[in-house]
């Protein structure tokens, strides 16, 4: 499958590690994660609302979390993870598919939603895909998930598939 | 029950083939394979079609195996579901994308949209 990217690459995306002050006025830290975070990302999924569920992810069991995040923290792929307070509350990630190209995933526990968590997730995971030498990123999206869509164009992607039930996004780095 | 089955190849299309003989060699359904050409497959409709005759024979399941040729399989799955009455059709689909999320196929989807057929989906 070839998938269409924009034409320019984008502007630099800001590195990790980095601390925001988000909408509500929390000082949340945006760092880059591995495997040696694995306890905090189960505790943070643990947690998660299983409305916020899109397409099969998170599993919602210990277990299958931790098979999970053990693909998604593995050498060839690039986590940030957002901390309020020691707690991870936010995690990205970028994982490689067999075509030298980088997917891309975000989540945000409910408490923490709307406040540009995301954003600043979704930025910096990016500019630390920039400083791996990441070129190019896709995603889908649920298509009725507004909000998340408006985020990622916001950020800079761009729709290359609106086919089938997702909306499949991208972005040249 | 009479069962429609599209088989094209995947692996979750295969999965679909295995459960559905086992179902059929247990309830007596009358069951159809239709076997087509999957792009998200790397299978070409040959060796799609003899690999299902295979695991029928060995299933000891009656069960007749039909070739849908064009090119949009999806939608000659919808007709000969309606056109000839069958009560279900089932079809494997969901793989998953290098970071575990679940994705149908085209052809999966275009079923699930259109038919009047109540759907059993396998994955």
């Amino acid at each position: 499958m070839t998938r269409t990217y924009p034409d320019d690459p984008a502007d630099a995306f800001p590195r990790p590690p980095r601390t925001i002050t988000d909408g509500e006025g929390r000082e949340i830290e945006v760092v880059a994660a591995d495997a040696t975070d694995t306890e905090d990302l189960v505790e943070m999924y643990l947690d998660f609302n299983p409305e916020d569920r899109a397409q099969g992810i998170p599993p919602v069991k210990d277990e299958a979390i931790r098979k999970w995040l053990d693909v998604i923290l593995g050498d060839e792929c690039l986590n940030v993870v957002a901390r309020h307070e020691g707690d991870a509350i936010g995690h990205a990630t970028l994982v490689p598919d067999n075509e030298d190209e980088q997917e891309l995933a975000i989540f945000v526990l409910q408490a923490y939603q709307g406040a540009g968590i995301g954003t600043a997730l979704v930025q910096t995971l990016l500019g630390h895909g920039q400083d791996q030498g990441v070129g190019k990123v896709w995603l889908t999206v649920e298509r009725w998930n507004e909000p998340a869509i408006a985020l990622y164009e916001k950020v800079g992607f761009e729709t290359s598939n609106t086919e089938s039930f997702e909306v499949e996004m991208a972005i040249r780095l | 029950m009479n069962v429609l089955l599209g088989v094209g190849g995947s692996d979750l299309s295969y999965r679909a083939l295995d459960e559905t003989l086992t179902r059929a060699s247990e309830t007596g359904d009358d069951l159809t394979v239709a076997v087509y050409e999957d792009d998200d497959a790397d299978e070409g409709v040959e060796t799609v079609s003899r690999r299902v005759r295979e695991r029928i024979e060995e299933s000891g399941v009656e069960a007749t195996i039909r070739r849908i040729e064009g090119s949009s399989p999806g939608s000659d799955l919808v007709n000969i579901a309606e056109s000839e009455d069958f009560d279900r059709i089932v079809l494997g689909g969901g793989n998953r994308s290098p970071l575990g999320k679940i994705q149908l196929g085209s052809i999966v989807e275009f079923v699930l949209l259109n038919a009047q057929t109540p759907i059993t989906l396998i994955r």
